[in-house]
Order: structure tokens, then sequence, then C-alpha cells
């Protein structure tokens, strides 16, 4: 079998083993919103003030809550195969559009946290480990450690205070400037203004992360044959640093990446909330308060497959990296 | 012990993690004493910046004395952290032994359970699990455990797995010791090392958690902690910047202290560990 084919079957592998996992997180979702005092029916009711009994059990018969656990479950699981998450009662529109809707500024905010955490942390890392037990590794070695132990809302709100408040350079809250009606290039740049406080403070955490990751791997590919033989091949150092162990130590950054996907959802909720970030965090937080259970799932089950799909990117990915990955 | 005290004072920082860190025990300890009136009360004016008004880190927006916040918030970020950290060490070791020492079928549940886990943005379910239960200290301290204990599972399973065929077990298997009195006295104790490291680590991690809940409005309403003041002075930050501030670095102090320590831990336990990195 030749070696196209051979990755495509990998690749299709990884597809049906992501399959039972995102069963399982359905099920289980499905199941812990169904431990949940009240349905949307009770919001609902709680909202208009006076619904009588008889008005909240039509309306739980039109939405199919009446039905059995087993019946509204499959239900479900039958509307996700067909891309139908259910109706948000609270919204009054159907859960993937109103997903969709807030999916793009999750992607962007995420994107572009992923891309300054992996960048910064590859160059701090880099100057980490070239410069070993230097004040220049020291210094890095504080801030990460003072990171780790930072929430990050408490430093989404003192960028608010110092970058916004007092200085003035950033707008406090929100994706774009909506009573300016900018288009175009200048709303490109109104958003990317907005943008540039949230995705310094989600991407602190990971930014830190990466720098230990990039320092230790860069430090254990260093002490590698491989860099003996090239040393005594007459190479540079410089050569050496950044042409044979950066490309190696680059590995476990990138298989890094994925797996803190999940981990930055999580951290999204925060900052979206902290800076009025139009996404899903945002959504998924606003819906846990009004109890909007069919928009929960979705999100939940959006972020899952996120999840799952980043992982298999990068699993594929890492096989192109490095060759010695067995692809069967 | 001895031994043990004098590796883990070779680590500088790690001392000072641990000063820091019974400073805020002792801080902890004696809320009731420097400040024996309850944190909710209304001790004085409003919006009063540090040090005037006889605060000493101002007040709040309904007059609450911000000082008296955090010296009580220490006994509720300290007792959540510990506490959804034993229970998450507890569960996890049950299951990451059992599946490490019998494999099979429980390992493979397990191994699907937690790949499950590291999928599910953590975070995110713990503000669902803390939802559905209502928020209180109980449902704090299972929606953090229950986010935590895979890591320890995954951990134990591990330890368990590379130690149960080891020469010393065979021996006691031999001699016809049962599996419980193997895993309980025999294994268990030679991975407990690498469990009072995670363990540490762990406690930083919960508080970080129960802050960003509180933060939220997901705390228990009846106790004051620092998410809670910080969430509820975040509409002041442009005219009392130190309702936010002050419990921040609260925050920001013991869960470095946290680390500092559990750093401390795994050098002084694991010297082999420190000589490679």
């Amino acid at each position: 079998m030749n070696h196209t084919a051979k990755r495509l079957r990998y690749v299709l592998k990884r597809l049906l083993q992501a399959i039972p996992i995102v069963f399982a997180i359905v099920v289980v979702n499905f199941f812990l919103l169904q431990m949940a005092e009240g349905d949307a029916v009770d919001v609902l009711a709680g909202e208009a003030g006076s619904a009588t009994p008889e008005y909240m059990a039509e309306l739980r018969e039109k939405f199919g809550l009446d039905k059995p656990l087993p019946v509204q479950l499959a239900v479900y699981l039958k509307n996700v195969l067909a891309f139908d998450l259910g109706y948000s009662f609270r919204h009054e529109m159907p859960v993937l559009d109103l997903v969709l809707d807030r999916f793009f500024p999750t992607l962007l905010l995420m994107t572009s946290t992923i891309v300054l955490a992996v960048g910064v942390g590859i160059v701090m890392g880099l100057l980490a480990a070239t410069g070993l037990n230097t004040w220049r590794d020291t210094l890095i070695s504080v801030f990460a450690l003072l990171t780790y132990a930072t929430p990050l809302f408490w430093v989404g709100l003192m960028f608010i205070v110092v970058f916004a408040l007092n200085l003035g350079w950033f707008p406090t809250s929100g994706m774009e400037n909506i009573a300016a009606f900018y288009e175009g290039w200048d709303r490109v740049w109104d958003i990317a203004h907005h943008l540039v406080l949230p995705t310094i403070t989600l991407s602190l955490f990971y930014l830190a992360l990466y720098t230990r990751l990039m320092r230790a791997s860069m430090l254990e590919q260093a002490g590698m044959d491989y860099v003996t033989t090239a040393r005594a091949k007459g190479l540079t150092e410089r050569r050496i640093m950044f042409v044979h162990v950066l490309r190696n130590a680059l590995l476990p950054v990138v298989t890094m990446a994925g797996v803190q996907v999940g981990a930055l959802i999580g951290g999204s909720v925060i900052v979206e909330s902290v800076f009025a970030w139009p996404g899903l965090g945002m959504l998924a937080f606003e819906a846990l308060f009004s109890r909007d259970l069919n928009l929960l799932l979705g999100i939940f089950l959006l972020s899952a497959l996120l999840v799952v799909g980043v992982n298999l990117i990068v699993d594929i990915v890492y096989s192109w990296l490095d060759p010695r990955i067995e692809v069967d | 012990m001895r031994d043990f005290w004098k590796l883990y004072r070779r680590n500088r920082s790690a001392v000072g993690g641990l000063v820091i860190l019974s400073l805020v025990i002792l801080m902890a300890a004696t809320a009731h004493l420097i400040f024996p009136e309850d944190p909710f009360r209304l001790a004085g004016k409003s919006m009063q910046p540090p040090g005037e008004g006889g605060f000493l880190l101002g007040s709040d927006s309904l007059g609450r004395d911000v000082a008296a916040g955090i010296a009580h918030g220490a006994k509720t970020s300290l007792f959540i952290g510990l506490l959804a950290t034993i229970v998450a060490v507890g569960f996890g070791t049950v299951m990451g032994g059992l599946a490490g020492y019998y494999g099979g079928r429980i390992d493979n549940l397990l191994m699907r359970t937690t790949e499950m886990f590291q999928t599910i943005p953590s975070f995110v379910f713990a503000i669902l699990l803390v939802a559905i239960m209502k928020p209180s200290i109980e449902s704090i301290v299972i929606a953090i455990a229950v986010v935590s204990w895979p890591a320890v599972a995954r951990l134990v399973r591990g330890e368990f797995l590379s130690l149960k065929n080891r020469e010393f077990v065979q021996a006691c298997h031999t001699v016809g010791m049962g599996d419980a009195q193997i895993m309980l006295r025999e294994i268990l104790p030679n991975c407990l090392s690498p469990i009072i490291v995670i363990g540490s680590l762990m406690v930083a991690t919960a508080i970080l958690i129960e802050s960003g809940l509180a933060f939220l409005g997901l705390g228990d309403p009846n106790i004051m902690s620092w998410g809670f003041q910080i969430g509820a002075g975040r509409t002041l930050l442009r005219s009392a910047w130190w309702v936010c501030t002050f419990p921040g670095i609260a925050i920001l102090i013991t869960v470095l202290a946290i680390n500092l320590v559990g750093e401390g831990l795994n050098d002084a336990l694991n010297p082999r560990l420190r000589e490679r990195q």
C-alpha cells in the first residue's frame, strides 16, 4: 500500500475512534441537564407571571417535554445526526442558528490566542533555553510562575483598569463599535482593536505553558546524539540550535496546542464574560441562567466536536512532521 | 523526615512559598478574631479608598470592608481547595489503582472515561454541574472534584501498572497475600510521592476554579470568597479600583505559594527528576 492510502486509512481510523467519545458526551450532557430542576416551560411560565397548569402542560406537550426520558434522548440523538440541535425557547430561534451566529467571534478569539501564545511561547522558550541560567532565563521562569497563579478574569479586569480606563488605548468591552457603522477595512481595524485585550488575557496562561514546554523540549533535544554529530561535522552552534534542535523541539509544542483546546474554551467563557465578547462562551453563560437546555446541549456538543476535530488535525500534522510515527 | 526537610530546604523559593502559605493559613485561622463581624455587614461609608474611613483596603459600594472580606475569603478558598483535592485524590486513587492493578475491562472503562473528560472543556463542565446542583459549598466541591479526579486516576494507574509486575509484588503473591493487602500495603506506599505532588498542585488549581465560579456568580451566596468580591466589584472598576484589585492579589499570592510548595515537594520527593531537568 502506498503512503497516501495509509495516511487516509489512519485519518479514517481516528475519525471512527472519535465517534464513541462524542456519543458519550451527548448522552452524559443530556442526563445532566435532565437532573436540573425545572425546564424551559417553568422559565417561560415564570417570566409570563400568570401561567395556568393547563397552559404549561400544553406547552410541555408542544415541546415534547412530557415524553419519557429515553424517548426524549432518542429524539435528540436522531436530531443531532441531522444537524438539528433543537429549538431555543428563550431566543425563539433554532439552536444551530444561534450557535453558528456566535461561533465566529469565539473562533476569532481562539485563533488569535493560539497564534499569539504558541508564537510568543516558542520564541520565549527559545530565549530561555539558549540563555540557560542567565537573567533572561530567570525572568522568563518568574513570568511563567506568576501567570500560572493569576486568575484570568482578574488579569482581564486589571487590563481594563490600566489600558482602557486610565490610558484609553483600547475599548473596555464588545467586539466592535456598532454605533459607528464601520465598513470594509475600517470595520476590520475596529474589530482588531477590540480583540487586543481579550486575546492577551486569554493567551497569558497558555503562553506560560508553551514557554516552559519549549524550554524543556529544547534542553532535551540539545542532549541528543544527532547534536553531537552536527557539532562533530563542524556546524556552528547557531546553526545547530536554530535548524536542527528547533525543528525537533517544536513537536511536543504542537501536540500540546491540540490538547489545550478544551481548556481554552473554558478560559474563553471567563474572558468573554469579562470583555462582553459576543461569542459561544458568553452564550453558554446566558443559556445557563435562562435554563435554556437545548441551547446548552448545542454549545457543549459543538465545543466537544471542536476539541475532537482539533485533536484529529494535530495528530495528522504530527504524523506528517515526524515520519517515525506509525500511521497504521 | 529529617532528610526530607534537608532536601526541601535546598529549594529557596519553596521555603518562601511555605512561609507565605503559612501566613495565609494564619490569616484564615484568625479571621474571626481580627474581623469578628460578618464580612457581608455594612461596616461604614461606601466606596472609601484604601486607608480612609477606617478601612485598610477600602470599602465597596455597599460599605463592606474589603480587608475583612479578604480575611474571611481565605478560609473559603483554602477549605474548598483542600476538600475538593481530598475528594478528587481519594476517588482518583481508588479508580486508578483498581484499573492499573486488575487491567482488562475496568482499565478500559477508566481510560475511555478519562478520555471523555479530556475532551469536555472542564471549566465549562464545572459551571454546568454547580448550576444544576445550585451553588453551595458541597456542589462547588463536587464540581471541582469531578473535573479533577481523571488526572489523578491516570497517574495512579500508570504507577500501579509499572509496580504490579515488580519482584517485591510477585514475592507478596508467593507468600499468599490478598489483593487488597498488596494494593494498600505494598503498592500504594510506593506511589505516594507523585500523589502528594499532584495533590498539592491540585489545591492551587481548585482555588483558581473556585474563584472563577464565584466570579461568575456561582459561589455559595452565604459565604464570603475572593472570587465573589471581584465579581461584585467589577461594575465599580471606573470609580473604585481597589474592590477588585486586592482580592485578586490575595488569590495570586496564595496560588503562587502553593505552586512553589508543590514544586519544592516534587524536588524533595523525586530527587532524580530534579537532576534530569
